[in-house]
């Protein structure tokens, strides 16, 4: 299935969790806040949130800024 | 005398030793930015919160790793957001982010000419961030009286700008700063515009609790030299400030005494 992932199209497989998007794209153990379609997701639900497909999924963290 | 150490900035109840705010922004790597943050003393930082990089090397450092939020005191700013919606929807990701920490500094901006407040906006996202226990530290323009609505809502500091972001013009309008210091319940720091030493010294001697600067650091031609030199700066502005001017006057008074003059 196809989800957004910071705004660009991202195959994934169907019925995929929200943690092993992240450990697959590199961010397991990283200090990130997700977003899917607007709501935050917090850390302790990544396990248990399904990805649907169309899932507009957002992956921020903290950069350099004043 | 250490009336700066015995002297603390109290943010949202917590003390604070050092009265320079810095910014992460525009240096050329991490470790010029941690070695700016020690040498300026900042124990707060403002950080941004932007989308991560996908496909970007995992091993690569954070900023977190090198500003660590044990060590210090980080501020999640919403620049960038020109809309109260979208401010409020970054303060709601860095307190995920950085697990329910709840001080942010908030900035909606008006205008990508001179990055000036859209105050109404501003206004409307304080009040939500406030309702939903956020500590607001806000970024606004020199407006006294606006600076007093902020402060009414419910905001833990109110965050004039002396002159445009990364401007480096230096306070424009020292008499409406002096007005919201005078009139403030909760501490006033100068929040952008600051180009050198002495403009950050001014803001001190006019009685502000503190200043948050980013490009005037990083944007030095020795931005460490210059992260010491700020601190120098903020110190002695607000020795000068508890100590009390003297008051101008326009004719010469003599410091050596007039009687036993020779001859």
């Amino acid at each position: 299935m196809e989800i957004l992932l910071n705004g660009a199209p991202h195959a994934c497989l169907d019925d995929t969790t929200l943690a092993r998007l992240l450990a697959d794209n590199g961010y397991a153990g990283r200090r990130v806040a997700v977003e899917i379609n607007r709501t935050i997701i917090p850390r302790s639900a990544h396990e248990t949130t399904r990805l649907q497909p169309g899932d507009r999924v957002e992956i921020v963290h903290a950069m350099g800024g004043g | 005398m250490t009336a700066t150490l015995s002297d603390p900035l109290v943010i949202a109840g917590k003390p604070y030793r050092s009265r320079l705010l810095t910014g992460t922004g525009k240096f050329k790597d991490l470790d010029e930015t941690r070695l700016a943050t020690e040498a300026a003393g900042a124990e707060i930082v403002t950080v941004a919160i932007r989308r991560s990089n996908i496909g970007q090397d995992p091993g690569q450092p954070n900023l977190l790793d090198v500003l660590p939020p044990a060590r210090y005191t980080i501020l999640p700013n919403t620049a960038g957001c020109y809309t109260a919606d979208d401010a409020v929807r970054t303060c709601r990701l860095a307190r995920e982010l950085l697990d329910g920490h709840s001080l942010v500094k908030l900035e909606v901006l008006g205008d990508q000419r001179t990055l000036f407040p859209d105050v109404v906006q501003t206004l409307q996202a304080a009040e939500t961030l406030v309702r939903e226990g956020f500590k607001v530290m806000v970024y606004t323009s020199d407006d006294p009286i606006l600076a007093k609505r902020l402060e009414e809502i419910g905001c833990v500091a109110v965050m004039p700008l002396a002159a445009p972001i990364g401007s480096g013009l230096g306070i424009q309008n020292r008499w409406n700063l002096l007005e919201i210091v005078e009139n403030a319940k909760v501490p006033i720091l100068v929040d952008a515009g600051v180009g050198t030493a002495s403009d950050a010294a001014v803001a001190m001697e006019l009685g502000c609790d503190g200043v948050l600067m980013n490009t005037a650091i990083a944007g030095a031609r020795q931005p460490v030299l210059m992260a010491g030199a700020m601190r120098k700066a903020i110190e002695a502005g607000r020795e000068a400030f508890l100590a009390g001017r003297i008051p101008r006057k326009r004719y010469a008074s003599a410091s050596s005494p007039i009687d036993g003059t020779i001859g």
